[in-house]
């Protein structure tokens, strides 16, 4: 019975220690790096999951929402636990564990049920339905279900129940924030839109960020500007909600009235143009006012440009605080750029982080070396290398499009860097390459707080300054020879 | 089986009748009915199950369960940590299971031990035309650039099985042509009804695939046993192993925290197994013991009277120079343990705790916590069978609450009903109860301290628990305005 491989039985040999030795430094090597490079098929530490999760970050940014996997109940499970994990707080959401039986019958019987049991024990507001594989490959017709569904009452007639496909087969995570956030704005504003309507307020997409401190950043500035604001959508309270002795399952969101409304918006504005495509798409078509695309708004010139749109669409000046905050934000800067300026770094994360990574390091005089990105397309690319020319940092700067983080090991260990910004999976290479890692990115599953620290705009210029330049300070205290320990740095 | 039947005060088979009866209210007629025969009142004297188990999860119910696939990447093949391990199919299930079960591993990354993430990172196209000939040729890459590997294992995800590729046939010519064990490890998440079943399935392939295939170099003796059902949860494993040696034991391989694929392969040369997760490698224990004559035995390292027990068990199955020795580090540990008791009991006597744990710490702490002066005063599995349960039976206080698989709602009355002072569960759980001012404490990970196993494990347990439980920050809670 054993041994189904035909193999020969050997007796145990313990590799020899020169041989360990001889790898450990052939890894680090030129040679390895090629043949890491040529890799065709295994994808070793990726830099992206897959798009329920991303659904799952948007549904839950709605009030009273809960999130609803069609399929394996073991992904929700795994969603659940990584947004846990990240922020430290709960991620109710539910399955409807799917099993043998769904491949052979498909998955409606399973969705019905499920419905019905959330409905009854978790109250929500809206259901929003998204698939992980199983449905996917059997190719269940979501449409049908949910509208068999509402006919037979396993749903409350008035109840939304938005729905999306998002197969881990196809795109990342930003992918699925995507296809859920239009299947949630396509369901709640059906018939909402009232010619002449104008709610007189500014509709923000942030994108697939998971920091929720951005959130609150987006809404500080509009509120110093004195324009109202409509997040779609908002994760910041369900995410960051107060220890006060009650839980509640869904303790934040945007009200889904809001969200209704907001078709008849004075504007609408993605700060995610590479997690929103699709969403903006439609929006262009289908909402009122102006639309606005625009880079995720980290380092100043691309908050400069957020805050001048703004303004132009609200026709209004830029309030003195905000002026204020610019210059206290460029004079971090300037006292700071000592301890950054060329400074090589490997940078990789979602291409709306990438930009932004590139943009503010390139306006320290530090340099974004080695750029990669899990999932790119041709256009972030060549996006990444328009910044890139635009600034004499940019200068043998490579981009890396769709390689993982073992590449980015080969990277850091054959042409080394000061520092790595991305999330805590690069802690390994940046171990191996004793340098510093800056969690700017998701998830980050071994650091407190970083997600209520916002890296968007100028406060957020301000907290990277800080955290890059205290830490390569550390580092110089720490290591640096008795002699030139000294008090001032 | 502990002597004396335990009561807590206020609670009857009634109350937590009447308990369950109120929880399950609010559930439509279908749910209900399925999920009552997974709530119960234990019968401590009985020493049998009070709860159905092993069940389908009902529907949007919100379960804690994962699936097969994490059963076999989490828990049984994930902490051999000299294999290559690849998640096959789409890119989540391996990025969300990569680093996040903290079963440690000794050696280098990526040069002796490989706790990585790989993935053959399925697209559209391998749904459509299959995923086979991509498997062959990740195969050979990594064998290129991972040459110290031992093995590669292939651990399907959901598409795989729908697709109908044939890992098998793949892994097994690969094997050949790499001169390398590859193990086909069909796992799909969609295969049974939790992670059980991904344990099941896990240790039939080490059965089919690995098991006689390697022998021991040294020469045998009458003391060689393997470590089974230890994942190295922080460390569990190398305090268990310490200790066992202590007694004059050789660990001749650990099953399958902090393992190594060809010491696992030789383990059919043991004299005994000695297994401390029952639910996730009985199997193995069962094959090894029908086909190689190997006894087994169940034993339980978390608490000072549990491993005392359990040493004293353990000794009986070996002559006197083993039993001398358990006597003495018995002795020798007996004062050490009584002081960390002293200094912890006085500030946790009395308190209550509740658990939802996998498929053995619900029970397997109990003892632990009773050291430390505690009650268990409910608890409950994700994915346990019968057997376990009738294991429970009489480990928890009589009367008290047992739930299988239970839905967030259920817990969450549970806990709101009976006030615990703790509660020991995981991530998903963690912030809910936190967020009710309640401490917790993750018992799948040890919430990233541990180890927890053996008598070093003990003191930490003990420091963490009173650290959870005395913690003042939960005073600061309620506000004052």
């Amino acid at each position: 019975m054993a041994n189904l491989l035909g193999l020969e039985v050997k007796k145990i040999v313990e590799t020899p220690p020169e041989e360990i030795e001889r790898v450990k430094n052939w890894i680090n090597s030129e040679e390895y790096k090629e043949k890491n490079f040529a890799r065709q098929a295994l994808v070793i530490n990726p830099a992206h999951a897959c798009q329920p999760l991303g659904a799952q970050l948007v549904a839950h940014g709605f009030e009273g929402t809960l999130p609803f996997v069609h399929g394996s109940q073991g992904c929700a499970s795994y969603y659940r636990s990584t947004l846990n994990r990240h922020f430290r707080e709960p991620a109710p959401a539910v399955s409807d564990a799917m099993t043998e039986d769904g491949a052979v019958f498909g998955g409606q019987n399973n969705l019905h049920e499920g419905l019905e049991n959330a409905v009854a024990l978790y109250k929500p507001k809206m259901i929003a339905v998204f698939t992980s594989c199983m449905p996917e490959v059997i190719g269940d017709d979501l449409t049908a279900f949910i509208k068999n569904a509402r006919q037979k009452g396993h749903v409350p007639k008035d109840m939304p129940v938005p729905y999306a496909n998002t197969p881990s087969f196809n795109g990342t995570h930003i992918h699925g924030y995507d296809a859920m956030l239009l299947s949630i704005l396509q369901t709640l504003t059906e018939g909402k839109q009232v010619e002449g309507r104008c709610t007189g307020k500014l509709n923000l997409i942030a994108g697939c960020d998971f920091n929720t401190g951005d959130y609150r950043e987006y809404k500080r500035i509009l509120k110093e500007f004195g324009v109202p604001v409509t997040v779609l959508a908002d994760i910041s309270d369900s995410f960051d909600s107060p220890c006060n002795g009650t839980y509640n399952i869904y303790a934040g969101g945007t009200p889904l009235e809001d969200a209704a409304d907001s078709i008849n918006g004075k504007a609408t504005m993605s700060l995610g143009p590479y997690a929103t495509p699709k969403t903006f798409g439609w929006i262009k078509d289908n909402y009122a006012g102006k639309h606005v695309s625009m880079p995720m708004p980290m380092g100043i010139e691309k908050t400069d440009a957020l805050i001048m749109k703004i303004a132009e669409l609200f026709g209004k000046e830029v309030p003195e605080s905000i002026k204020n905050e610019r210059g206290r934000a460029v004079d971090a800067m300037t006292d700071a750029q000592q301890y950054m300026h060329g400074k090589k770094f490997a940078v990789y994360g979602d291409p709306d982080y990438l930009m932004g990574y590139v943009s503010f390091l390139l306006e320290m005089g530090a340099r974004p070396y080695h750029i990669l990105c899990s999932r790119g397309s041709k256009k972030a690319e060549k996006e990444l290398q328009g910044l890139l020319d635009s600034s004499m940092y940019g200068k043998g700067c490579k981009i890396y499009m769709n390689k993982d983080l073992w590449h980015l090991r080969s990277l850091v260990m054959t042409d080394p860097v000061d520092a790595i910004i991305g999330d805590s999976h690069g802690k390994f290479a940046a171990r191996d390459a004793k340098i510093p890692l800056f969690r700017f990115g998701f998830p980050v599953f071994d650091r407190v707080n970083m997600h209520r620290s916002p890296i968007i705009g100028y406060q957020g210029v301000i907290n990277m300054v800080s955290a890059i330049c205290n830490t390569f300070l550390d580092i110089k205290d720490a290591t640096c020879e008795d002699r030139f320990f000294e008090l001032m740095r | 089986m502990s002597d004396k039947i335990k009561n807590i005060d206020g609670i009857t088979k009634e109350s937590t009748e009447a308990l369950i009866a109120e929880t399950l209210s609010v559930y439509p007629e279908k749910a209900k009915k399925k999920r009552a025969p997974h709530l119960g009142a234990n019968d401590q004297a009985s020493g049998s199950a009070c709860v159905k188990s092993n069940k389908k999860t009902v529907p949007g119910v919100m379960s804690a369960r994962g699936c097969a696939y994490a059963g076999a990447k989490g828990v049984v093949w994930g902490p051999i940590g000299d294999m290559v391990h690849v998640s096959h199919g789409p890119v989540g299930c391996g990025w969300y299971s990569w680093g996040t079960r903290r079963n440690l591993v000794s050696g280098i990354n990526g040069v002796t031990q490989f706790a990585m993430q790989f993935t053959s990172d399925f697209q559209e196209k391998d749904i459509v035309y299959g995923g086979d000939k991509k498997l062959k040729t990740l195969l050979e890459e990594a064998k290129g650039l991972f040459p110290l590997a031992k093995g590669i294992s292939v651990l399907s995800e959901c598409p795989v099985g729908l697709i109908g590729d044939d890992i098998n046939s793949v892994a097994k010519q690969s094997a050949k042509e790499l001169d390398l064990p590859i193990i086909p490890c069909n796992c799909e998440g969609f295969r049974g009804v939790s992670q059980s079943l991904g344990h099941h399935i896990s240790n039939d392939t080490i059965r089919d695939y690995i098991i006689e295939t390697r022998e021991f170099a040294e020469p045998s003796s009458p003391y060689d046993i393997a470590l089974i059902g230890d994942y190295n949860i922080g460390g569990d494993v190398w305090a268990a192993k310490s200790l066992l040696e202590e007694i004059g034991l050789n660990v001749k391989a650990t099953w399958t925290g902090d393992g190594e694929l060809d010491k696992i392969a030789a383990t059919h040369q043991v004299k005994l197994n000695l297994i401390h997760c029952y639910r996730s490698m009985n199997y193995m224990c069962k094959v090894m013991e029908e086909k190689y004559g190997i006894p087994w035995l169940e034993f339980n390292f978390f608490g000072p009277t549990k491993i005392r027990e359990s040493l004293r068990a353990i000794a009986e199955r070996f002559d006197d120079t083993i039993k001398e020795n358990v006597e003495k580090v018995i002795a020798k540990y007996d004062p050490i343990m009584q002081a960390i008791i002293d200094e912890y009991k006085p500030r946790l006597d009395g308190k209550k705790v509740m658990l939802l744990v996998g498929g053995l710490r619900p029970r397997h702490t109990i003892g632990a916590y009773e050291d430390l002066g505690m009650e268990c005063v409910g608890s409950g599995y994700e994915f346990a069978h019968t057997d376990d349960y009738d294991r429970t039976a009489p480990e928890m206080p009589n009367a008290t609450v047992v739930y299988d698989d239970p839905s967030e709602y259920e817990f969450e009355k549970f806990v709101h009903a009976l006030k615990p002072d703790l509660v020991g569960s995981g991530i998903k759980e963690k912030y809910v109860f936190q967020k009710m001012g309640i401490p917790f404490r993750q018992m799948h990970s040890w919430d990233y301290s541990g180890p927890y196993h053996a008598y070093q494990g003990f003191e930490i347990f003990a420091r963490d628990v009173d650290m959870a439980v005395n913690s003042p920050t939960w005073k600061l809670v309620k506000s004052p305005f």
